[in-house]
């Protein structure tokens, strides 16, 4: 009796992963799902701090795709292992901080140890010829199965009419012919696999999603590094780059203020974290302090604050202080002027 | 059987999810877990986790500002 195959898949959320895991289990594999988790994920953070997101359907979208799909996900912690991959990436950044191909190479390998450990027989990927400049180029497809160990038994369902056959497919464990040659960076195909699967609801993040492909995003934590003076950080540093203004108004010191009531919720969770201000004669936001500050920046922060209070047309704003031991400071303030903010502090 | 608690507050989604994950990998069929969170994502997510891996959902309650969702592990649900 021949053995069962089971096949691992790579499951973003996204609809590629989704329809390759589809077009598997139509030939009678059973699939389960993997998930990682590097903190610099889009979906579930924007929604969960910022309040005006809230009205948006809020779905942790991999979990959702494996309960569509009837397959089980496992989600994997990869924040600390992640760090080394984007501060150290062997083949460097796309166009902002993104370390698209070693973060492939990095999952991948990342699937292969848990296939090994769970006795799966292959990986596989929605990934489509050509659809990335990167990580999903005719060139940077067979690397990224070689540097992550996973060699040929990676199989990409998508695009596998137009690569070399693999492991599942020469060993009959799948039907070549029944798999795809997507390529490019049109949908429609997608779209249309889609639509004869019955499947019309998936998610599609307009600005993909991870947060390093963004340009404010990649900007603020490249900042970051640059006034710690270390290619480093922890979880809470790069949740705080998604939430709020983020100013510099000094090299030492940086305010991450509010913009709105989720926002304030987020980073009243940090109060004991950091100094703090927030505008006390008029409603306003809640700031944290990122930096060393003497009693001259103090002002300045205040001011600032103040600037993005309703109390910013008003002569006086009285702000309150909370260092981080000692008791609080009131500061009767005059709001910064918007034209006395230069655009470079804004990060 | 036992209950076991789990504290996920000031965790963002899917953290909270992650955390009761490698919890339930230790305990035993029957046992109940209930997984403190603030993130209102959570009241979405860990029963969205529990119909995944066929873990049954016991309740989920709102107690100021926070979450407990409450789950028993269902035997040979995980482990195969």
């Amino acid at each position: 009796m021949t053995k069962p195959r089971k096949a691992l898949a790579l499951v973003s959320g996204g609809l590629d992963s989704m329809l390759a895991v589809r077009v598997i289990q139509q030939q009678g594999i059973r699939v389960e799902g993997i998930n990682f988790y590097t903190g610099f994920c889009v979906e579930g953070h924007t929604h969960a701090i910022r309040q005006q997101e809230r009205a948006r359907p809020r779905r942790n979208n991999a979990l959702w795709v494996a309960e569509q799909l009837g397959i089980r996900l496992h989600i994997a912690d990869t924040v600390d292992e992640y760090k080394q991959v984007l501060i150290n990436p062997r083949h460097g950044y796309g166009k902002h901080l993104n370390p698209c191909l070693d973060c492939k190479v990095f999952m991948l390998g990342k699937a292969h140890a848990w296939m090994e450990q769970h006795g799966f027989d292959f990986i596989i990927t929605g990934e489509v010829l050509g659809q990335r400049p990167m990580s999903q180029r005719s060139r940077t497809l067979p690397q990224v199965a070689a540097e992550s160990g996973v060699g040929d038994r990676l199989l990409r369902p998508l695009c596998a009419k137009r690569l070399p056959p693999t492991l599942p497919e020469r060993a009959g464990w799948v039907d070549r012919e029944r798999l795809h040659g997507f390529t490019g960076r049109s949908r429609k195909p997608q779209v249309e696999l889609a639509r004869s699967f019955g499947l019309d609801d998936y998610a599609q993040p307009a600005g993909g999603c991870c947060f390093l492909t963004d340009g404010n995003y990649a900007s603020r934590l490249a900042d970051l590094w640059q006034a710690r003076g270390t290619r480093d950080y922890e979880l809470d540093d790069i949740m705080l780059l998604k939430v709020g203004r983020h100013l510099r108004p000094r090299a030492h010191f940086k305010l991450i203020v509010a913009r709105e009531e989720g926002e304030v919720n987020f980073l009243q969770g940090y109060r004991r974290q950091f100094l703090h201000l927030a505008t006390r004669s008029h409603p306003g936001p809640l700031a944290l302090v990122d930096g060393q500050v003497d009693a001259d920046d103090l002002q300045l922060a205040a001011r600032l604050v103040a600037r993005f209070s309703q109390g910013r047309d008003a002569e006086r704003v009285s702000v309150a202080v909370q260092p981080l031991d000692g008791p609080e400071q009131l500061l009767e303030v005059a709001p910064l002027h918007r034209d006395a903010i230069p655009a470079e502090w804004y990060l | 059987m036992s209950h076991h608690r789990l504290d996920a507050r000031r965790l963002l989604c899917p953290l909270p999810v992650i955390r009761t994950q490698n919890r339930v990998v230790d305990l035993a069929p029957g046992d109940t877990l209930e997984v403190l969170c603030t993130d209102p994502g959570a009241a979405k997510d860990i029963p969205a986790w529990c119909r995944v891996h066929g873990h049954q959902l016991l309740g989920i309650e709102q107690r100021s500002g926070e979450l407990a969702v409450t789950l028993r592990v269902v035997a040979g649900s995980d482990a195969e």
